[in-house]
């Protein structure tokens, strides 16, 4: 204890995949029963430098220290074996089988399981007590929820023995409550003794929890800091490697809205359990606005944004758009929104924006296939469509410029912009957009950010869903948040405040557990 | 996850294919080893006997124009995300449907009228056999595998009560319908070559091969050249991507199993009007089947099943030769050859490629840091 040899320390790791230098002589160095950040863009390397430490791949050159003593990592079992333990950001967990078998699952002591679950549960009990991660033991992984899931990860690692723990986007899945929880829960394992390596894009996460800051940029450390001694500008333009302007600006003085382009009455769905998803939803987009949907995920914004892009059917209401009117019983689908000038940016692009294995111009024409510039009496026209997937890219700044690549060989953030121009191509007046920046990097997010408040600015109706608080705020000119199913509240943005926003999505936290578990991970 | 690169398309549908054409010669070779004969003496006679006569050409390409119909039928429907396993009773209502039109007709009416009819018979009893599992999956979501297999059962069921009870000649012993009328010949490729004043041996080739080979280019035009192949691939794809944009899952099931039935059923003109000149009980005898593992090698891409059904046309002719030539060489064995190409061709197809992507990748790393002399 008395010694100052920091938990880990890498020097000079390098690491290339082909011709890319993912690390490019990294150093690290984190002090004991400390919470670290490592945070840069999607491709920064930070991922690769925690799977050298983690051993699930070898560095080509550079050495690694545990606690003071040289190391060689081979194998993750390696890993472990020196106290070091990682939770992915995609969940390991073998969803039939129970939290305590999954713990065992790999460290199972010999043949006779029952004595071992026993065993376990004693070991896992007093590790609760200590550590304050609470996991029903017995249940099925399948109906755990999300924060759960996390919370058994940690405590699977910390049963192995793990020292230095080391964390994925953990938050990337958590609603705000969860996240809260898992930052109490991390406090008290650093108290513990435990040391923490979190690996995140979110700027406001690294200040209210890590001791230090590691910032990554092109596979080097270009930002090595005690959390106090930074801000979130600076990070941010560490990571960008220039100025970066998010939240609102100068810019954001919007001009008094328009005439409304859509309007949505009364819209009521229940699922085919019979959970009211929609109870009584109005609303009205003006041309010239953004209106964002705040609200903890799973309270309906998703069936919201389906019911009004056609992809969903309300049990009841009204829908009057470009001057026509839909009830449930003939109801819009998505080939009539198209022709009626709305667009829509799905929440998840991989699912559904785009064909991941179709070219990226085969994506970039997806809901306009039929339209006569690329069909010409049922033949497709290539050239056309190559044509315009070159002009998509270059506006929105799609890397790699080739629209030869299979849609889903692009990155996250690439694959966001691909969608977004593409509904942004025939320049729709209502546009209709679910998470724009889920996934995507600080650069790309103001990059979008100010693409939605051009098409705003053209005059354009948009609609914003996003379970990020800062992106509604950076983006709307006015604020509806929904709580289970209905609109809880409208503000315009000058009224908004954190705790104005969240009183709004208020008992959120308490939702139905039908609500939260059916609401998607 | 793998390594994130993909290799580059010489090596995917140029080398792999071959290596693994190679591997699986080379499993054979040791299992005619085991049994006591010469490897390089059976794989002589087996490529003789495929490719090294204008008789063995013609059986080889006969064989080919069948597999092509049922490797078609089944890419199509993989293509819409359908695994069509019907393609045996399509092929059956293909053939009855052949024969219908021919029985009426090919008495008294024309070649140039009746076979164009007997053609759009073949397909259209296809078609309908697909119809009815690819409906019960569309609106019910009962699973074409399972109804498709059914299916099968049922079409050998109707084309045994059909030759029994309604289209057997009274007098005949064997269960076969009566000869086609001269109307529903399909000329055979001898007959059209010896018009020509080309002498061509005497075999079941005939210009069924044609239209096999314009369904194989029709499919290639059809799925990636126009709207119904773009919606049909974003089905199969991606459903969901596909409903966002506003693309029906339906109809594409439909149109999928429909085109798919509508290929099998080909299989009749050439094995029942193009051979036999009469319906009868076993003329598809698992080519439906053969077409999956065929679309499978040719990974479900017109030219790849072209080739494939070419390689399957050689195996059953060469392994024909084989049995024959060969005392104590069975036609089991032949069967063994067929399965080991299958399985490393088809079902192991890629088990090789990250290997070969390592070498690949080692090769290129070395030639890498030379400096470029232009």
């Amino acid at each position: 204890m008395a010694t100052a040899a920091p938990a880990v320390a890498m020097r000079g790791i390098r690491k290339r995949f082909g011709a890319v230098a993912a690390n490019d002589g990294a150093d690290l160095t984190v002090a004991r029963a400390s919470v670290h950040g490592i945070v840069g863009e999607n491709g920064a390397g930070k991922s690769t430098l925690m799977s050298i430490l983690y051993g699930l791949i070898g560095a080509d050159s550079g050495s690694i220290e545990v606690d003071g003593a040289a190391v060689q990592i081979r194998h993750s079992r390696d890993a472990m074996q020196f106290g070091i333990g990682m939770v992915h950001q995609h969940f390991m967990l073998v969803e039939t089988f129970s939290a305590l078998d999954n713990v065992l699952l790999g460290a199972e002591p010999g043949w006779h399981l029952p004595g071992a679950r026993a065993q376990a549960r004693v070991q896992l009990q007093a590790l609760m007590r200590d550590s304050g991660l609470q996991v029903r033991l017995d249940a099925m992984v399948e109906d755990l929820p999300v924060g759960e899931r996390q919370r058994l990860e940690i405590l699977k690692a910390l049963y192995r023995g793990a020292r230095i723990l080391i964390l994925d986007e953990p938050t990337a899945v958590l609603t705000p409550q969860e996240t809260d929880q898992l930052f109490v829960t991390l406090r008290q394992l650093r108290a513990r003794g435990t040391t923490i390596l979190l690996i995140t894009h979110k700027l406001r996460e690294i200040m209210a929890l890590t001791d230090a800051v590691t910032v990554m940029r092109a596979g080097r450390v270009v930002l090595d800091c005690a959390t106090a001694d930074t801000t979130m500008d600076a990070l941010a333009q560490a990571m960008v490697g220039r100025r970066v302007q998010l939240g609102r600006g100068a810019a954001a003085a919007a001009a008094p809205y328009g005439a409304p382009l859509l309007q949505a009455e009364h819209l009521r769905w229940r699922d085919a359990a019979g959970v009211t998803r929609l109870g009584d939803v109005s609303l009205t987009l003006h041309a010239g606005e953004i209106v964002g949907i705040a609200g903890v995920s799973g309270n309906g914004q998703s069936e919201l944004l389906d019911a009004l892009a056609g992809l969903l059917q309300p049990d009841a209401g009204e829908l009057q758009l470009a001057g026509r009117r839909f009830t449930p019983a003939r109801w819009l689908d998505p080939s009539t929104a198209r022709d009626l000038a709305l667009a829509h940016v799905p929440e998840d692009r991989q699912l559904r924006g785009l064909v991941l294995p179709f070219v990226a111009w085969e994506s970039a024409v997806l809901g306009y296939h039929a339209r006569p510039r690329y069909d010409r009496r049922g033949w497709m026209r290539h050239g056309a469509m190559l044509a315009d997937a070159i002009v998509m890219m270059d506006r929105y700044d799609v890397r790699p410029r080739d629209a030869r690549i299979r849609s889903g060989q692009f990155s996250g953030g690439n694959q966001q912009k691909l969608v977004l121009a593409r509904e942004a191509m025939p320049e729709p007046r209502v546009l209709l957009v679910g998470q724009p920046t889920r996934g995507v990097d600080i650069g790309a997010i103001e990059f979008i950010h100010g693409r939605l408040r051009a098409m705003r600015d053209a005059g354009g109706a948009i609609l914003v869903v996003s379970s990020e608080l800062d992106e509604i705020l950076a983006l709307a000119d006015r604020v509806l948040v929904m709580n289970r199913g209905r609109i809880s509240g409208e503000l315009p943005i000058d009224a908004c405040t954190e705790g104005a926003l969240g009183r709004l999505m208020g008992d959120a936290g308490a939702a139905d557990a039908a609500f939260a578990q059916g609401a998607p991970a | 996850m793998s390594s994130g690169h993909e290799l580059p398309r010489w090596l995917d549908l140029g080398v792999l294919p071959l290596f693994n054409l190679a591997l699986a010669l080379l499993v054979c070779g040791i299992v005619v080893l085991v049994i006591g004969l010469d490897p390089g003496q059976v794989l002589s006679l087996l490529a003789k006997g495929a490719f090294g006569s204008r008789m063995g050409i013609s059986y080889t390409l006969y064989y080919a124009t069948t597999f092509v119909f049922t490797g078609l039928a089944v890419a199509v429907a993989f293509h819409g995300g359908l695994f069509n396993i019907g393609g045996e009773g399509q092929a059956m209502l293909g053939g009855i449907g052949t024969a219908l039109v021919a029985l009426a007709l090919a008495d008294h009416w024309p070649a140039w009228l009746v076979l164009p009819l007997m053609t759009l018979a073949a397909a259209a009893f296809g078609l309908a056999w697909a119809a009815v599992p690819a409906a019960l999956q569309a609106w019910r979501g009962s699973h074409v595998v399972i109804t498709t297999i059914m299916f099968n059962f049922i079409a050998s069921a109707l084309l045994s009560w059909l030759l029994i009870n309604v289209l057997k000649e009274p007098g005949n012993m064997t269960v076969e319908s009566r000869s086609f009328g001269p109307g529903a010949h399909v000329p055979a490729v001898h007959e059209v070559l010896g018009a020509l004043g080309i002498e061509w041996p005497r075999s079941p080739l005939n210009l069924s091969v044609l239209l096999a080979a314009a369904s194989a280019a029709l499919v290639y035009l059809l799925v990636w050249r126009t709207r119904p192949g773009y919606m049909l691939r974003a089905v199969g794809f991606a459903p969901e991507a596909a409903r966002y944009a506003g693309i029906g899952p339906r109809a594409q099931v439909m149109f999928s199993m429909m085109l798919s039935g509508a290929f099998a059923g080909l299989v009749g003109i050439n094995e029942v009007a193009g051979v036999h000149g009469r319906l009868l009980l076993d003329y598809v005898v698992g080519a439906g089947f053969a077409g999956i593992a065929v679309s499978l090698i040719g990974r479900n891409h017109p030219v790849g099943i072209v080739l494939a059904s070419l390689l399957f046309g050689a195996l059953y002719q060469g392994g024909a030769e084989l049995a024959f030539e060969i005392p104590g060489f069975s036609r089991d064995m032949v069967f063994t050859l067929q399965g080991l190409i299958v399985l490393f061709s088809g079902a192991m197809a890629q088990v090789a490629a990250p290997t070969l992507a390592r070498a690949w990748f080692a090769i290129e790393r070395r030639l890498a840091p030379r400096p470029a002399h232009g």
